[in-house]
């Protein structure tokens, strides 16, 4: 199975072992994978700001570049959203609706086209799962609180198929850590207000290991944290699906 | 004026007013969640709302013509007013005519919208709020917060101060059933005094040519059983084809709104009492232009139950006042830059477009949808700061060339290692304020990728 691996511009520059993780977790399920190096953004950062026409050309030679992939997969719920939901205002062309049709989420790969039932990773730790918005709601890689009605838990199944695992309760299960793209900048005092208190909830349940499926949630929740200088270990979960240790 | 984001940072600096604000609207976002899971048609009742009023707003036309000729035959007077100015004048015409210095309102955002109260004041025409959260704004000379719980940035400990000063309740008495005691014994002498009654409308019938409003203090009904004129204004938007719509609405909207099965009055109002009259005001105000835009139409659903504000995790921790619009929050920051594009053109942005609002509304509006597609409105009419467009236009560039990408990612890297502190966390990194940046890595991914595949 010839997969492309998306890996979105932030995590190629600042986080390369979430990429590596997913390269070697995908190849070690039997993907095929290869990785377009020409990639550069989803185009996201200029579309929330209201520049969507701007990023026109990104959008386009994304798709070029994944053409004669069978699936596209990336560690980032928020990436792949918007490739999904927003690539609407260019040309569809043959490519454009190929990349939109199949580009999937790690984890959303792992459950949904791999369906995988068992990992070779253990993580003996209390984890705390950050449930991010555009995975969880645009998505629905788990049930948002609000909605009256069965989704399935696909971040949550992952996680239970890693040893050790003890997934901590919130007080709030998916409350929104406040990045928000260049909301984190513009909206400065709310953003970390917001992350502050996703960070209270999660030590006041004794999380050892705070995870999510978007590391851009994690940069923001990470650097509060750092600032405060406490808080829990952050780790992406491509990592603790791929067997990396703390 | 100053912006979402800078009354925002304002109303966070002190830190325990901010939890205090967000626990309490976190507590009646966990009642909705309580009361809805009780009902396990929950989302087909959504979905079946969201329909009725698709049929409203293709229609709307037509209901509204059989709206007035209903309610026309019950022997109200219907009154059409294109705008807010021009509802102020109805009004005040209805009350001069029938010599009324006296009035009563219970529950209206839509007046708040057209500013009645200082029209009438203006008019030297008494006007009291008559519901306990609208009473305590109004003596505070404020607007509301929140739309269901209007003072809802205000501690019980303010509300005894304030009520000392104008009802000379005990001084450092805030026992709230003290206080609402107080309240209600000065309100009840404006009840008797009143020459008029004004309330809002929160559901129309064009069959029938009712209206419904829905309260818990019951005051809409104390003022139009007393006074010898009623007065109900409502938004185009409001109505229902037909009675038997209504109670999709009242489960809702109770239910979203307060976490209430229903509430405690559900009133409706059809013709005048004999002797008496009664009027409607249809007021358009900007509807019929949102209703023309196709991507914004369905924010006219919206029924007013507030739970989009009570979920924001940016309303809960910025208060309703940091929206400067009369409808605050989610719904708020899509109806407002309709009214104006220039003066709300920071609303948009205040949001993380974390869909909790769209997920939670009771009439599935897509509202963070229509957050993103406003932005892009907002870009396009030259309304973003030229201090945003100007570097994502240059991001965008860099992103069009992986080469450059590539170079530019190796220097902000090196730069952000080897730069002094000073020079990376200063007032030109918002980022930095509070937070620190990510650790530089050795090399990025695709530096990584390369060698290995190399080796």
């Amino acid at each position: 199975m010839r997969v492309g691996l998306f890996i979105p511009c932030y995590i190629d520059q600042f986080f390369p072992e979430v990429g590596i993780a997913t390269l070697q977790l995908l190849e070690k399920q039997g993907c095929e994978v290869v990785f377009p190096e020409k990639q550069t953004c989803c185009g996201q950062p200029m579309a929330n700001t209201g520049m969507e026409q701007e990023g026109k050309k990104i959008y386009a030679d994304l798709a070029e570049l994944f053409s004669d992939c069978k699936y596209i997969v990336g560690p980032s719920p928020s990436c792949v959203n918007h490739i999904r939901e927003h690539y609407d205002i260019i040309e569809q062309t043959e490519a454009i609706r190929h990349l939109r049709k199949n580009a999937y989420d790690l984890v959303e790969f792992l459950v949904d086209v791999l369906k995988i039932d068992h990992l070779d990773a253990s993580f003996p730790y209390k984890v705390g799962l950050h449930r991010s918005c555009h995975g969880l709601r645009g998505m629905h890689l788990s049930k948002p609180s609000e909605l009256m009605c069965d989704i399935p838990l696909k971040w949550e199944k992952v996680l239970g198929l890693v040893e050790g695992v003890e997934l901590a309760k919130l007080n709030r299960s998916d409350e929104c850590c406040g990045f928000g793209g260049t909301f984190a900048v513009a909206e400065e005092a709310v953003s970390v207000k917001m992350g502050k208190d996703r960070l209270a909830d999660h030590l006041a349940n004794g999380v050892e290991v705070l995870t999510s499926g978007d590391m851009s949630c994690l940069m923001h929740l990470q650097g509060i944290a750092g600032r405060q200088k406490s808080g829990p270990r952050i780790v992406h979960l491509a990592n603790i699906l791929n067997g990396d240790k703390l | 004026m100053s912006t979402h984001s800078e009354k925002a940072a304002a109303f966070i600096k002190d830190e325990a007013r901010t939890n205090w604000h967000d626990g309490a609207l976190w507590h009646v976002r966990e009642k909705r969640d309580a009361a809805a899971s009780l009902l396990p048609e929950w989302e087909l009742l959504r979905n079946t709302a969201s329909h009725i009023k698709d049929n409203v707003l293709a229609n709307l036309d037509d209901y509204l013509i059989q709206f007035e000729a209903e309610a026309k035959k019950n022997g109200v007077v219907v009154h059409w007013a294109k705008d807010g100015k021009e509802h102020n004048q109805i009004v005040g015409q209805i009350l001069q005519r029938s010599n009324a210095k006296k009035v009563v309102k219970s529950k209206s955002m839509l007046t708040e919208e057209c500013k009645l109260n200082d029209f009438l004041e203006e008019n030297d025409i008494e006007i009291i709020d008559t519901d306990l959260g609208e009473r305590i704004i109004q003596m505070r000379k404020e607007e509301p917060s929140h739309v269901v719980l209007p003072a809802i940035h205000i501690k019980k400990e303010e509300v005894g101060e304030l009520f000392h000063k104008e009802l000379g309740t005990e001084e450092g008495n805030s026992d709230p059933t003290y206080l609402t005691k107080a309240a209600r014994t000065h309100l009840r002498q404006r009840f008797f005094e009143a020459d008029a009654a004004i309330t809002g409308v929160n559901f129309g019938i064009a069959e029938t040519g009712g209206v419904v409003v829905c309260t818990n203090e019951g005051n809409a009904d104390m003022g139009c059983h007393s006074a010898a004129v009623q007065i109900h204004s409502m938004g185009i938007e409001k109505l229902l084809p037909k009675a038997e719509h209504l109670g999709v609405f009242t489960r809702l909207l109770a239910r979203s709104a307060t976490g209430q099965p229903t509430t405690i009055y559900t009133s409706h109002f059809q013709k005048p009492q004999k002797g008496k009259e009664m009027h409607i005001v249809i007021v358009d105000n900007g509807r019929s232009e949102q209703l023309g835009k196709e991507d914004f139409r369905n924010s006219l659903k919206c029924i007013r139950c507030g739970a989009c504000m009570n979920t924001c995790p940016i309303y809960r921790r910025s208060g309703g006042h940091s929206y400067h619009a009369t409808i605050p929050g989610p719904i708020g920051a899509i109806l407002s830059p309709n009214r104006d594009l220039k003066k709300y053109s920071d609303l948009p942005f205040a949001s993380t477009l974390c869909g909790s609002c769209s997920d939670v509304c009771p009439v599935k509006i897509d509202i963070h949808e229509q957050l993103y597609k406003w932005r892009q409105e907002i870009y396009k009419h030259h309304e973003l700061p030229k201090s945003k467009s100007i570097p994502l236009r240059i991001t965008g560039k860099i992103f069009e060339n992986p080469s450059i990408f590539n170079s530019v990612g190796k220097i902000a890297r090196s730069s952000l290692k080897h730069l002094p502190r000073f020079m990376v966390y200063n007032n030109l990194n918002g980022w930095g304020k509070q937070r620190e940046l990510p650790e530089v890595p050795e090399y990025s991914f695709k530096e990584w990728y390369k060698k290995q595949k190399d080796e």
